[in-house]
């Protein structure tokens, strides 16, 4: 992320999908993500980067284990282009019959690109104006089972948050937690039992200290996929309940070089210590 | 807006203690073929505040909706077909969800409201 003049060139394993294009030896089905040509743009809007595509990677990522899931309610917080929750309907669609999707961004004009970018692709979301999910949080409490979140995480003075347009895509204020730490109490409060949390970080947020406090809520975290970029190394950390064996499956650590990671951070031994998977 | 969106909206200006539901003001309204989905009506029917949803479909001209509803009535293909267009078919396009304590009025554009509260709001 880095306002206007973003570099989107690092390859990655959805890279071709993006395009439209169907992988080597699969060329009839049809693609399983959003088509970047089929994206809406807005200059006030974020343009989907190296963090949208980073969390889209994380979704396919965990697909199969989001299939098994069969969430009913699926939200995505600060939705911007809508890159990511057509690409969550997408690759969910006919599997996940169950599946309804809703979006909120506090900007009018990101809405209002989501909505062209959901219809270009055929799929439905119901998107609503909201600061983080206002409006929603009292009567959606505890039902959502997935939600996902490309929050703005750069750091900024204080003064560049809760301003209108393309800056509220990235200012975050001190070590870009500003708006971080209000979504996680409210993502606390939506998820349902079985809830599953996806949020993009940056190094400069602290993850460790985010999973720590996620921790104390009575979350387990894994990273699902990290990436370096030349301006920004990101994490995309998955976070379930720790509540009794419910809704665990998939391997300890997936992806190559996450267990690396996480041994040169004290705070989160306790993934490697305790028996759960997610 | 589907109706299932209006049943999760809630005015949450401060001081407002019962924000809900919203009144809805209809300035356009749309029908739109949905998916059939048993499963989901199911999942989500203990999840609805029926009376709002009734009167809701009403405002919006669709009047067949039981004024009770149990969940022994999803076992009706009939009732859950007019479950199903009242809650995912039914679409508020243009017009406004005025909160029930203080009329204030959130603006719905093309199918969105907009539920962001004024600085003296919050
Ligand atoms: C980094 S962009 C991500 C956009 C898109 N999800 C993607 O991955 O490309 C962050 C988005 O969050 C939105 N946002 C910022 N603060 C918000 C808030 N308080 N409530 C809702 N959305 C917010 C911004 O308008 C922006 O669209």
């Amino acid at each position: 992320m880095g306002g206007a003049t973003m570099d989107c060139t690092t390859i990655d394993v959805a890279a071709v999908e993006r395009k439209g294009l169907s992988r080597p030896g699969s060329s009839k089905t049809l693609p399983r993500i959003a088509q970047i040509k089929l994206v809406s743009q807005h200059p006030e809007v974020y343009e989907p980067c190296d963090d949208s595509f980073a969390l889209v990677d994380a979704l396919l990522a965990d697909r199969a284990n989001l299939l098994l899931h069969q969430p009913t309610l699926c939200l995505e917080i600060g939705s911007g282009s809508g890159y990511v929750i057509t690409s969550l309907a997408i690759m969910l669609g006919s599997e996940t019959p169950t599946a309804h999707f809703f979006a909120t961004d506090i900007n009018p004009h990101a809405v209002e690109t989501t909505r062209k970018t959901l219809e270009a692709h055929g799929v439905h979301a119901e998107i609503i104006v909201s600061d983080i999910a206002s409006g929603l949080q009292k009567r959606l409490k505890g039902m959502m089972d997935v939600v996902v979140v490309n929050p703005p995480y750069v750091p900024t003075p204080e003064e560049e948050v809760g301003q209108e347009g393309i800056t509220a895509s990235w200012a975050g204020g001190e070590n870009g937690r500003r708006v971080i730490d209000r979504i996680l109490p409210i993502a606390d409060e939506l998820l349902s039992e079985k809830g599953w949390l996806y949020m993009v970080t940056l190094t400069e947020n602290n993850p460790s200290e985010i999973c720590q406090l996620m921790r104390e809520k009575g979350y387990g975290s894994r990273i699902i996929v990290q990436r370096s970029t030349e301006e920004e190394r990101l994490h995309v950390i998955k976070f379930w309940r720790e509540k009794g064996d419910e809704g665990k499956e998939g391997s300890k650590f997936g992806g190559s070089g996450v267990g690396s990671w996480l041994s040169q951070l004290p705070l989160l031994s306790f993934l490697r210590n305790n028996g759960s998977s997610n | 807006m589907r109706l299932l969106t209006h049943n999760m909206l809630a005015s949450n200006i401060k001081g407002v203690t019962s924000g809900y539901p919203l009144r809805i003001e209809a300035h356009q309204s749309a029908a739109k073929e949905a998916d059939f989905n048993a499963d989901f009506l199911r999942n989500v029917f203990p999840k609805i505040d029926w009376p709002a949803l009734v009167s809701a479909a009403k405002t919006l001209g669709y009047g067949d909706l039981p004024e009770e509803a149990e969940p022994s009535m999803l076992e009706s293909d009939e009732f859950l077909r007019r479950f199903h267009h009242a809650l995912l078919e039914v679409h508020v396009e243009e017009g406004a969800l005025v909160c029930p304590e203080t009329g204030r009025r959130f603006p719905v554009n093309k199918g969105i409201p907009n539920m962001l509260l004024h600085e003296d709001e919050v």
